[in-house]
């Protein structure tokens, strides 16, 4: 009930705040991941991941379901994995002498959770000034700020997602401005510094955002004031990004003279117009959506995905041609006017057109929960007479946002080669009933329901009640 | 045609009836009668004439109440013209009732009803005492026709959003709220001299003194928000003092102090997927539900997201999941918020006599697979139609049909 006083305005903060940016590249998945640094054309490695894949035993998970998100739902069968990699799945696996034995019958495996859209780390709880560190609400278009550089690792509710499933991140900055800064692509694990969590190997997404937030945060401090205001901030953004690139590229190439001088903002639009960098839009209204792909057209980009698109259904037969996933809630609407359209068959409309699905969190509380957000939108279309696959349902949290970050020949699946990132369930993923038991992050047991040792918790709260 | 309606009988057969009363029985019928359940059982003989609803393989249930939100006083959250849950400017506002903020049109309504929430708690929102809450079925064009009781509960928050009410300190809100609660009792008492400026200055108006008086005579229960251990006692405290019927909301750290709680006879209403730590609640967590009932606490569930209020189904999901018996989530949805709120009499259960709000569903309430097949508020079936049920019909197939 704290809602009752605060929580529809955190909401409607919220999801002012909230607004998805975010990419990776696709890695190769044979080799193995490693620390490497981002490398900007023309700039050196800049702020390198430090992950490094914590040691664990090889472990077998036997005699359980395992829904591999890659077409498969195997009756009792087992999992192994070994130094990080998924090494067999299938109904009869032979357990390596060294291998811890987990025993999953009557349980549920799935791959890792992956959350395209989420604001932990840089809108941290205790949700105090302090921890305000997701909208650099200062100027409209902020492209040159890094969501990374925000990031607290020390934030309790990383603990709470984790024990939720989710392995992988997408840590945004808010919507507040047109262009909203880089994301950060984290592994979900215990780290002293986001360096310790960004996902090696992944790249950069841009967060942009339409609509509703912009207009009121800037409508009275110089603009923009309206849609139209909205339009004309990013192009004129982009247009100053294409020259900034082509000096970059030309003395990229030539060499002659001097470098040209770094601009850290157009250092981040010239890598999404080189496509380094995916553009993750929040943008809740169909026409709107349409204006921003008219947009991507002018200037060359793809965006990767659309974020909340609670209208998403309205043009599904376009996100699909174009290429265009949708990261969005189960059920959430009406919290304000450009949500107002959002129905529980968004999902399954989406998918049954061809479009790329992704149910994403936007929220501390809902990040936990999103197998259950995926049912409710898979059952609810099943209802309406689409014809979803509970494959397909696990997927819109698994494999489709692994896509939506670069990250789909890594994580995503359950297939040999894959990174070990798995969850062990209670029960059926897609009831209401599950709780994760266990959760391995490329390998590691981060989190065990069943033994406190494996509970990790933040410096944050130790002591506290 | 008034008439016609009112006499309209209708038998729900076949089906797996939760009474919520008592335990499940199998194959029954619930029988309903001019808007009331006229019998519940195996053996119900159907007159002739009556509207039969096979619900064989079905689940039939109460409709669901949920014990807080503001269905009717809020269109759209960020919208502010569309908000009528506040009194501004009156951190006692005592004497706020918000039935007649309720919009009857609201399209929360239709989209939450068909779900299985037939009955909410309206609340309205403020600083130190928000005024008084209404409980309403959801369904019926006029304000009279939706109202179950008005007032349900006077509100008040001892949380630290009403701080400011308090000075800035939560001590200062508790010593605010018994120098209300002191001046209304003196109210009650010199009201002729009130009238004649023969007092000294109190601290509300008569109005909001006048409506505190059926929470000092037990009457009305006060609705306290309150979420840390220190804010709960504190509560409790005031409860003591002043011989007030509490109700708990909130209620973050509950499960710290179970015993307590339950010796003062408190019940609590619980959102069970709140988890996220504040410094209003560092002890936060998923089990508090759970584990309030398990040491003897009444404990009501809700979901305070007005526009998905239908999530209700899924909070009792996981209150089951972190612990809670499954009988006793339901009861948690159902008769237990009847109870709290006053109308379990009339409310919360399928026997004979009470108000026919009922649910017909595929299967468990809680779970996701589950769809509902009909629902009655007042024994008036519910067409399964919303504004977002439009908007699937519409762009089912693309282009839509304009």
């Amino acid at each position: 009930m704290r809602h009752l006083s605060t929580a529809f305005a955190l909401l409607v903060f919220a999801a002012g705040a909230g607004c998805a940016s975010a990419g990776a590249r696709t890695t190769n998945a044979a080799a193995p991941a490693q620390a490497t640094a981002t490398q900007e054309a023309g700039i050196g490695p800049q702020y390198p991941s430090t992950y490094q894949r914590h040691p664990n035993p090889p472990v077998l998970i036997r005699n359980a379901t395992i829904m591999t998100a890659a077409g498969q739902e195997i009756q009792g069968g087992s999992i192994l994995f070994r130094d990080g990699r998924i090494v067999a799945v299938g109904a009869n696996v032979t357990a390596p002498t060294d291998a811890t034995i987990v025993d999953g019958t009557g349980k549920w495996v799935t791959p890792g959770v992956i959350d395209t859209h989420s604001h932990i780390g840089v809108y941290a709880a205790p949700g105090t000034f302090g921890e305000s560190d997701g909208n650099e609400a200062t100027s409209p278009v902020t492209a040159e700020v890094w969501a990374e550089h925000s990031f607290w690792p020390q934030d309790p509710q990383i603990p709470l997602a984790i024990a939720g499933g989710v392995t992988t991140i997408q840590a945004l900055p808010g919507s507040a401005n047109l262009i909203g800064g880089r994301s950060a692509v984290l592994k979900l694990v215990p780290a002293r510094s986001v360096q310790e969590m960004k996902f090696p190997g992944a790249h950069y997404g841009l967060k942009m955002a339409c609509g509703e937030n912009p207009k009121r945060v800037y409508g009275n401090r110089g603009g923009p004031s309206t849609r139209m205001g909205n339009m004309a901030g990013y192009r004129a953004a982009f247009i100053a990004a294409q020259g900034y690139r082509q000096k970059w590229d030309k003395w990229n190439k030539d060499h002659q003279g001097d470098p040209p001088e770094r601009n850290l903002r157009n250092e981040s639009l010239a890598e999404v117009l080189r496509g380094n960098i995916y553009v993750q839009n929040h943008c809740y209204r169909a026409d709107e959506m349409m204006q921003m792909l008219d947009l991507a057209h002018e200037f060359g980009f793809k965006i990767r995905s659309f974020h909340h698109a609670v209208e998403a259904y309205k043009i599904a037969d376009v996100l699909a041609r174009e290429g265009t996933a949708v990261s969005i809630w189960s059920d959430w609407w009406g919290f304000k006017e450009e949500a107002m359209d959002g129905i529980y068959e968004n999902a399954a409309l989406v998918q049954q057109a061809g479009g790329r699905v992704v149910i994403h969190s936007d929220d501390a509380s809902g990040i936990q929960r999103l197998n259950q957000e995926a049912a409710k939108a898979m059952y609810h279309g099943r209802r309406a007479g689409i014809p979803i696959t509970r494959d397909q349902a696990v997927r819109w949290f698994t494999a489709n946002p692994a896509w939506v970050l670069g990250l789909d020949s890594l994580v995503g699946t359950l297939e040999p080669g894959k990174m070990a990132d798995v969850v062990l369930w209670s029960a059926d993923p897609l009831s209401v009933y599950a709780r994760a038991l266990q959760v391995y992050n490329d390998g590691w047991l981060v989190y065990d329901r069943n033994d406190p040792a494996h509970q990790p918790k933040t410096d944050f709260s130790l002591g506290q009640p | 045609m008034i008439a016609f309606l009112l006499a309209q009988t209708i038998a729900i057969t076949g089906g797996t009836v939760y009474p919520v009363s008592g335990p499940k029985i199998e194959n029954a019928t619930v029988l309903i009668r001019d808007g009331r359940i006229a019998a519940v059982g195996a053996n119900v003989a159907v007159p002739a004439g009556a509207t039969r609803i096979d619900a064989s393989g079905k689940w039939v249930t109460p409709g669901l109440i949920d014990g807080a939100g503001q269905m009717g006083l809020r269109e759209i959250g960020a919208v502010q013209n569309t908000n009528e849950a506040t009194l501004r400017g009156n951190e006692v506002a005592a004497s706020f009732n918000v039935l007649e903020g309720i919009n009857p049109a609201s399209t929360l309504i239709a989209v939450n009803r068909m779900e299985g929430i037939t009955t909410t708690l309206a609340v309205p929102n403020g600083s130190l005492i928000w005024g008084q809450a209404v409980l309403i079925d959801l369904d019926g064009a006029t304000i009279e026709a939706m109202r179950v009781k008005s007032p349900a509960a006077m509100v008040a928050d001892l949380s630290e959003a009403a701080k400011d009410a308090g000075g800035g300190s939560r001590a200062g809100v508790a010593q605010r709220l018994r120098r209300v609660l002191n001046d209304a009792r003196e109210y009650a008492t010199r009201r002729a001299d009130y009238r004649r400026r023969q007092i000294q200055d109190l601290s509300a108006s008569a109005a909001d003194l006048e409506a505190l008086q059926p929470v000092l005579r037990g009457e009305l229960p006060l609705l306290v928000v309150a979420n840390r251990r220190s804010d709960i006692e504190t509560a409790l405290r005031i409860a003591q003092e002043y011989k007030l019927r509490l109700i708990l909301a909130g209620a973050a750290e509950g499960w710290m102090i179970p015993d307590e709680i339950a010796a003062a006879g408190v019940p609590v209403l619980v959102e069970p997927m709140d988890n996220i730590p504040s410094f209003d609640a560092l002890g936060i967590r998923y089990e508090n539900a759970p584990l309030l009932a398990k040491g003897g606490v009444k404990v009501a569930l809700m979901e305070t997201t007005t526009e998905n209020t239908r999530d209700l189904r899924q909070q009792a999901g996981n209150a089951v999941a972190s612990g809670m018996t499954w009988v006793q989530a339901l009861r948690a949805v159902t008769l237990t918020p009847a109870e709290i709120l006053g109308v379990a009499d009339r409310y919360g259960s399928l026997e004979a006599g009470k108000v026919a709000n009922v649910v017909v569903w595929t299967g468990d309430p809680f779970d996701f697979s589950t769809g509902i097949e009909h629902v009655y508020i007042r024994g008036r079936e519910i067409p399964l139609r919303s504004r977002q049920t439009e908007l699937l019909e519409r762009y089912k197939t693309l282009p839509p049909k304009y």
